[in-house]
């Protein structure tokens, strides 16, 4: 028993974090149209800018989630307004294979520079140690995790379907032409938009540092699982990214119980039966 | 996806007449000739590696130039049919003929599998999903017996072709392997010709018209996908047979994202590009196996330059240069 709620657990973190990426991937779509490979290179710089700022300046854990999510946001929009919008009247898979060019530098460039081995990042002295369920031990480090990543979530949720700015974003989404035809200044949008996007990354990234090991490779892995992800629930819905990011970590965990091998494959295993009786996703509204 | 920029370029040379069917017979001529002399002034296994990458590319180049289809899973029919010539030639002792059939063999299976289930969505989402269970196939490469894991499979025997030809021999087995890849390149230039590749190109053009003037449009980007996906198993096979050994990088989404690269730089959509891009890209790595890390870093710039500057890939210039000065 002990150990189906400790795999469930890993499964939850590892939902939380397809769920983050997920979301962040959907809103970038939604508006800018471009598909971003680099949203797992974003996640690692994030991982990696808290941890270099951790060994070499001194910066903890608390400062990070804030300053590391901004500077990630900030190279975000730094090639978006530089490059990638030079892309966005051609057909967008020139945006993907843009981003895919853009992992192989940033991953290069951190792989050089700090090789290949895992750097370990302490979780925060305040969230330390955990407590003990009856069923289960729970660290209280990735009880934090699950609530945040749930809380940013939801609060994105909101922002985007509640409030006058996320009216505007919906808006751009379905039309950005009479959008900008009604004074909004819809290029500024897409460029705050994708800088949001991967701060998003940015922002899980550093809360994954104290639980994975912090490596150049740790964000091209998981995107490629996210992009099943989002073909499984479909990218028109924010709720239901949300919840079948959550849904499919939980199903991993699940598998890891039960048949450990097939783990890693689950996931496309679930897109391909998703493909063969609902094509457009659990969630998906194109076409 | 609209026309590919190198497309145009091509039009415009048959246009204007700097390409005839003439001057096209010759350039076939000359280049079937190169090929007979290269190995005398180049080292062999340099040339075979050129020779299944621009095979691979140009079987890619079907789909994402002809088709307007992005499979961003490739490497996955390139690694597989590898590992499956590999282990029926070392561990099984087929003959060499045979486990390279075997391999494309299986790739064919494995394509059709992937192919029938990505073509039910379009655009970006075929790129995520050929991803995906590209990358499924590279976890099964990990844990399967029969791969031999982080290790890979080494010292596939190269045996003899026909019975008698021993292709430990650098030359004969670089004719073999000219031979396989004339024989790919001809599938798809045929491919490409026929009334068939002119029902791809609408597909690629406006798929909606493609499918309202009858077209059943499904089943087209299945066969294609099936031929592209058979012809990168052959060039995986016989790369397995040139280098003697299959690792897991054969089967990773680098490898994957590598072919596309040699098709944008090439031109995607023209005859000769993914093969002109995959001896740039092959020549690259060589020369640059020195700089370590770095190398992935000058891929990937590469790969961001062309994407924003140069995506009539090197035969499309050349097209549009020879525009401007006719001969």
């Amino acid at each position: 028993m002990q150990a189906l709620f400790g795999q469930l657990l890993v499964g939850l973190i590892n939902g939380s974090f397809y769920a983050l990426l997920s979301l962040g991937l959907s809103i970038i779509f939604g508006l800018v149209n471009v598909v971003n490979f680099a949203h797992g290179a974003m996640y690692m710089t994030g991982a990696f800018f808290a941890w270099i700022g951790l060994s070499s300046l001194g910066i903890g854990y608390w400062p990070s989630l804030l300053l590391s999510p901004l500077a990630v946001g900030l190279l975000g929009v730094a090639v978006e307004r530089t490059m990638l919008r030079r892309l966005y009247q051609l057909d967008n898979l020139y945006g993907l294979l843009f981003t895919f060019g853009l992992t192989l530098i940033v991953e290069g460039l951190f792989h050089h520079q700090y090789g290949n081995s895992g750097n370990s990042f302490p979780v925060p002295e305040a969230l330390q140690g955990g407590s003990n369920l009856g069923f289960m031990y729970l660290p209280r480090y990735r009880a934090w995790v699950v609530l945040v990543s749930v809380a940013v979530c939801f609060a994105s949720w909101f922002v985007i379907e509640r409030t006058k700015l996320g009216a505007y974003l919906r808006a751009g989404t379905e039309n950005p032409k009479l959008l900008q035809a009604f004074g909004v200044n819809v290029p500024l949008m897409m460029t705050l938009t994708f800088g949001f996007g991967v701060a998003l990354a940015g922002f899980a990234g550093v809360m994954a540092a104290p639980i994975y090991q912090v490596t150049p490779s740790m964000g091209s892995g998981l995107i490629i699982v996210v992009f099943a992800v989002v073909v499984i629930g479909g990218m028109g819905s924010i709720l239901g990214s949300i919840v079948t990011g959550i849904g499919l970590g939980l199903v991993e965990g699940l598998t890891k119980y039960l048949y450990p091998q097939a783990a890693s494959t689950v996931v496309f295993a679930i897109m391909a039966v998703v493909l063969l009786i609902r094509p457009a996703g659990l969630f998906g509204r194109e076409k | 996806m609209s026309t590919p920029d190198g497309v145009q370029e091509s039009r415009a040379a048959w246009r204007l007449g700097i390409i005839t069917p003439r001057r096209k017979r010759i350039f076939f001529g000359l280049l079937v000739v190169l090929g007979l002399v290269l190995p005398y002034l180049v080292y062999p296994v340099f040339l075979m590696n050129v020779l299944c990458m621009a095979l691979f590319a140009s079987a890619f180049n079907l789909l994402l130039g002809y088709t307007g289809l992005l499979s961003f899973g490739h490497a996955a029919f390139l690694g597989t049919a590898g590992y499956v010539t590999g282990w029926l030639l070392r561990s099984v002792g087929l003959p060499v003929e045979l486990g390279v059939l075997a391999g494309t063999a299986v790739a064919t299976v494995l394509g059709w599998a992937i192919g029938a289930l990505a073509i039910r969505r379009s655009g970006i989402y075929f790129a995520m999903i050929t991803l995906g269970f590209a990358q499924m196939i590279y976890f099964l490469a990990v844990q399967l017996p029969f791969t031999g894991g982080e290790d890979g499979l080494q010292g596939i025997p190269q045996g003899k072709a026909l019975g008698f030809v021993p292709l430990h021999n650098p030359y004969a087995l670089y004719y073999f392997v000219f031979a396989i890849f004339a024989l790919g390149f001809a599938v798809i230039y045929r491919t490409i010709h026929s009334p068939f590749g002119h029902v791809l190109r609408s597909i690629r053009e406006n798929e909606a018209r493609a499918l309202s003037l009858g077209y059943d449009v499904e089943r087209y980007k299945l066969v294609a996908f099936v031929i592209s996906a058979g012809l990168a198993g052959l060039a995986g096979s016989t790369k397995a047979l040139v280098l003697q050994f299959v690792t897991l990088t054969d089967v990773h989404w680098h490898k994957s994202g590598e072919v596309v690269l040699m098709t944008l730089l090439g031109g995607m959509g023209t005859v000769m590009g993914p093969s002109v891009g995959a001896l740039l890209v092959v020549a690259m790595e060589n020369y640059l196996t020195g700089f370590g890390d770095w190398v992935t870093v000058i891929v990937g710039t590469v790969f961001v330059a062309g994407v924003l500057a140069f995506r009539r890939g090197i035969v499309g210039e050349a097209l549009h240069l020879a525009r401007n000065f006719p001969f």
